[in-house]
């Protein structure tokens, strides 16, 4: 549970804080230590409810402070009491800059109210903020449709990995992996395929010199597709727009995948040629 | 009088682990409120934000690829260490002890059998779950500023996963291991300038030996995947950096 969620004695706080500002002590180490007294308090006369929250008394806790500033505003010196801060800065305003030539001004006017300074410390202040207009960040973008992550996305994510696990599972208990007899550098197996993934490759080799195959286009696939973003310089997502790059894409891709599935059903011994209906297949995982 | 027992979920050790908001805390609400801290205040928080754009939870946007991508991963982390305690990459002239090692774990290991197929068929879901993920990023834009980054570091994944899955292919030391890498490499043979180098790199050697199996066991089981957690922090990290999920189109 959250710190503030705590409920406050208010009595105590009350007392408290008048005793601390009695003290001389700055108003908000005063509040301070009149929360944590009050919520000892509490704590001490309903110990039967321990960390749980008291629903009612959490709107007086939080209403306590701002009525506890504004009992006693004159006696608060300006630049600490957060109520008469803001008069303060809107002073500090008037006097740097007369505002009668910004037109998107928004805050109220400056009133030109200095507030009394304190006896003693009459040539000590603080500018709190000198704050122009324009300066302000505005949000200008809307918040759009979200939602909460927990629990919509999170129990999402967890039904595809619970269902991803269960299917594997038994997939696994149902198929064993291949393993085969014992590795013998003199003995070739007839066809030799590379894992499916490069079965592709491996059916280039059949049309192109080794180097064209094996080097050139791997690394031209590489380094296109890590290009790709900074190719397609088009800004837009919508399909209808991305005509020629989902075309192209698509192409590609299908390509690769022919070759892949080329390579990997429909080559046999000395890797020829072989229809899998016919001769069979001729392809381990 | 009776003694009201402690309660484990109000006690001092429960709350030290269980972060205020956390669901498994007393007195989680279902407001907003809770729901947010129940992200904000977890380790979560580095994957997830508060909230997402409610049409990333449609199934048919993401198809979860790079999510179950990421489970396959640490599925496969699990799998691999515990196939780790029955296997020693060695295959000298005197006996294949690897490739008998197989044999024990498909035989004698409690489970061994049901953990390396799910490492095996795993591997090749994670290839194929990978590739599949580029193709989704593709055809729904996701690559675009702010995301070019993210989809390079996408194609250098994709490419470590090719070889974690190349890697330990090798490993079983049957026949169909050493042919498929003895093809698969014969390919680095004619890299120009570096060919011998390169295969030599490759391979400890000229040809797929006892040397090779060492080799690959070490970028299978420690060199690979340490270099794809950096990869994958970074490509999560940019996730979130970049503005979340992708969309809508």
């Amino acid at each position: 549970m959250a710190r503030e969620d705590t409920p406050l004695d208010q009595p105590t706080f009350d007392a408290t804080l008048e005793a601390e500002l009695a003290k001389g002590t700055d108003r908000r180490v005063a509040e301070g230590r009149a929360r944590s007294a009050a919520v000892r308090a509490y704590k001490k006369a309903h110990p039967e409810e321990g960390a749980a929250p008291a629903a009612p008394a959490a709107p007086a806790a939080a209403a306590a402070s701002p009525a506890a500033a504004s009992a006693t505003p004159a006696a608060a010196p300006a630049a600490t009491a957060p109520t008469a801060a803001a008069p303060a800065a809107a002073a500090a305003v008037a006097v740097a800059a007369p505002p009668s030539t910004q037109p998107r001004r928004e805050a109220p006017l400056p009133t030109g109210n200095l507030p009394t300074p304190k006896k003693g410390v009459a040539d000590k202040h603080r500018l709190l903020a000198l704050v122009p207009p324009e300066g302000i960040q505005r949000v200008e973008r809307e918040q759009g449709d979200r939602v909460n992550v927990w629990p919509h996305l999170l129990i999402e994510e967890f039904i595809a990995m619970a269902v991803l696990f269960a299917g594997m599972v038994v997939f696994s208990t149902v198929i064993n992996a291949p393993l085969r007899e014992v590795a013998n550098a003199n003995l070739t197996p007839n066809p030799s395929k590379a894992p499916w993934y490069f079965l592709g490759l491996q059916e280039l080799l059949r049309y192109f010199h080794p180097l064209v195959a094996g080097i050139t286009i791997p690394t031209f696939i590489l380094v296109g597709l890590a290009a790709v973003p900074y190719i397609d310089r088009n800004p837009s997502v919508k399909p209808g727009d991305r005509k020629i790059a989902l075309t192209m894409f698509t192409i590609l891709f299908m390509f690769g995948s022919i070759l892949t599935i080329i390579g990997s059903f429909f080559r046999g011994p000395g890797y020829n040629w072989t229809w899998p209906w016919a001769q069979g297949v001729f392809f381990e995982l | 009088m009776a003694i009201k027992p402690p309660s484990l979920r109000e006690s001092e050790v429960w709350k030290s682990i269980f972060r205020p908001g956390s669901i498994y805390r007393k007195g989680y609400k279902d407001t907003s409120r809770d729901r947010a801290l129940a992200v904000m205040n977890n380790v979560l928080y580095h994957l997830h934000p508060v909230k997402v754009k409610r049409h990333g939870l449609k199934l048919t946007y993401t198809f979860c690829l790079g999510g179950l991508s990421f489970f396959l991963f640490i599925l496969l982390t699990l799998t691999g260490i515990f196939l780790m305690f029955f296997y020693r990459p060695m295959a000298d002239i005197g006996g294949a002890v690897a490739y008998q090692d197989m044999q024990s774990i498909r035989t004698s290991v409690f489970f061994g059998d049901l953990m390396r197929n799910l490492h095996r068929w795993g591997a090749h879901l994670m290839v194929l779950s990978v590739t599949l993920h580029m193709g989704r990023v593709f055809y729904t834009g996701a690559y675009k500023p702010p995301r070019e980054f993210n989809w390079v570091v996408g194609v250098v994944l994709l490419f470590l996963t090719l070889g974690l899955s190349f890697t330990g292919y090798l490993l079983p030391w049957d026949q169909l291991a050493i042919w498929a890498i003895t093809v698969g490499t014969s390919l680095a043979g004619y890299s120009p300038f570096i060919a011998k180098q390169a295969n030599f790199l490759l391979l400890g050697g000229a040809i797929v030996s006892p040397d090779t199996l060492l080799r690959w066991y070490v970028l299978h089981v420690l060199a690979l995947p340490f270099v794809l957690v950096i990869f994958l922090a970074v490509h999560f990290w940019r996730i979130r950096k970049d503005g979340g999920i992708s969309g809508p189109l």
